[in-house]
């Protein structure tokens, strides 16, 4: 048991740089409960069914979307490099100028009406997923002056049960947004900052179609130390 | 944990825009009609340090391996249909008093929080041995409450911050 070296690899609930903790973050304690007692490990079921077109989000309207076109795609693994079979992953993004597709983005950038940038899917046997979409734009947000997002997909993972629940942003390599973005410098160790950065990659690109980028992802294990104790 | 092991990837906020992504579908019954138990509706308010409504949060209840989801509203509420879950022993046959487990994601949460709702009235609530490792004066904290006039849902409130924050687990 070693916590301390994974220490910084998640975010604090209070940083100063991302304005809304302030006011969210809990100011007392998280209190530790035994793996014993605390249940996370049931499994938990109930999502409805995946349709044909969840994991393409250029297929989901009678047109294709404006943007570069590109497949992400990695395997999602626990703490010990087994793969995760059977994972619900979800994934939500802006369009290709950087505007959602949600009646509180005001983001003077147009709405795409053939992309809605939103899609799901289940990891195979091998732990793997797959999605075709649209790379995201960048966008500006209010958290302090002249604020931007670098491009980001969010990602939401359902490995069975809460213990292991995940929800986190891929980023794309190279951002040079990365140094002026409190949510990625809210990591402070920088091999955990790496891991959420997506790779280009030759051998998922397909000729004359769509740019590949590979992004596993690594989820806790059952009995993995608490996130907050990495904090 | 050895040194080997591989890093885990960091979490990140759900952010302010995850409704068309998460919760389009909302997954607000943990029960079909062949669930055993008393039918309950529970309202859930989450509420931030200035006791101001958080209206872009994102609450998933488990209950019996039953999966809930919902996004709150303008008043910070998400309303699920249940059953009045059932008492629990251990392994070590302790007493379990019902609960629900929660996940709470926002906008301002750079990691989700886990907590649990009780409910009032249960005979358990004095020998559970979760409650047993919270201050006696937080664990009220924990604590659902029934409606004023009957058939009313039952009450929750996810306080994330203030004198009266709800108790979050590290686990
Ligand atoms: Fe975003």
């Amino acid at each position: 048991m070693s916590a301390s070296f994974h220490s910084g690899s998640q975010p604090p609930l209070l940083y100063d740089g991302y304005r809304s903790t302030l006011r969210r973050a809990p100011s007392k304690p998280l209190i530790r409960l035994p793996a014993a007692l605390s249940d996370l490990r049931e499994p938990v079921h109930g999502w409805w069914p995946i349709g044909e077109t969840d994991n393409d989000l250029t297929r989901q309207h009678a047109e294709e979307p404006q943007g570069q076109r590109i497949i992400v795609t990695g395997q999602v693994l626990d703490e010990d490099a087994r793969p995760v079979t059977g994972a619900l992953v979800e994934i939500w993004q802006a369009n290709a100028g950087g505007r959602y597709r949600h009646v509180k983005d005001d983001h003077p950038a147009p709405l795409d009406p053939h992309f809605t940038g939103a899609g799901r899917t289940i990891t195979d046997n091998d732990g793997r997923y797959e999605f075709t979409t649209i790379k995201p734009g960048a966008y500006p947000w209010r958290n302090h002056d002249n604020a931007w997002r670098p491009a980001h997909i969010h990602f939401s993972l359902f490995g069975s049960t809460f213990q292991t629940r995940l929800v986190t942003q891929m980023y794309f390599p190279d951002d040079p947004m990365f140094d002026y973005d409190p949510m990625f410098q809210s990591i402070r160790d920088d091999r955990a900052r790496q891991r959420l950065v997506s790779r280009f990659d030759l051998a998922v690109t397909r000729p004359e179609w769509a740019l590949g980028f590979s992004f596993d992802i690594v989820l806790r294990g059952d009995s993995a130390t608490p996130f907050e104790d990495r904090v | 944990m050895s040194e080997d092991t591989l890093v885990a990837t960091a979490s990140q906020t759900v952010g302010p825009f995850f409704h068309f992504g998460l919760t389009a579908t909302p997954y607000d019954r943990l029960v079909d009609h062949f669930s055993a138990g008393t039918p309950i509706r529970l309202t859930i308010r989450v509420t931030d340090g200035d006791d101001l409504p958080v209206t872009d949060a994102m609450v998933e209840l488990s209950q019996a391996g039953m999966f809930g989801r919902m996004a709150t509203d303008a008043d910070g509420r998400c309303e699920f249909e249940t059953v009045h879950p059932s008492p629990a022993t251990g392994h070590d046959a302790a007493r379990r008093a019902a609960h629900i487990l929660v996940c709470v994601f926002a906008r301002g949460l750079l990691r989700h929080l886990f907590t649990r709702i009780y409910f009032r009235g249960d005979p358990a609530l004095d020998d559970d041995p979760v409650l047993q490792l919270v201050p006696e004066e937080r664990r009220h904290t924990l604590v659902a409450f029934p409606g004023e006039i009957l058939d009313a849902p039952w009450r929750f409130n996810l306080r994330l911050q203030g004198p009266d924050e709800t108790v979050f687990f590290n686990v």
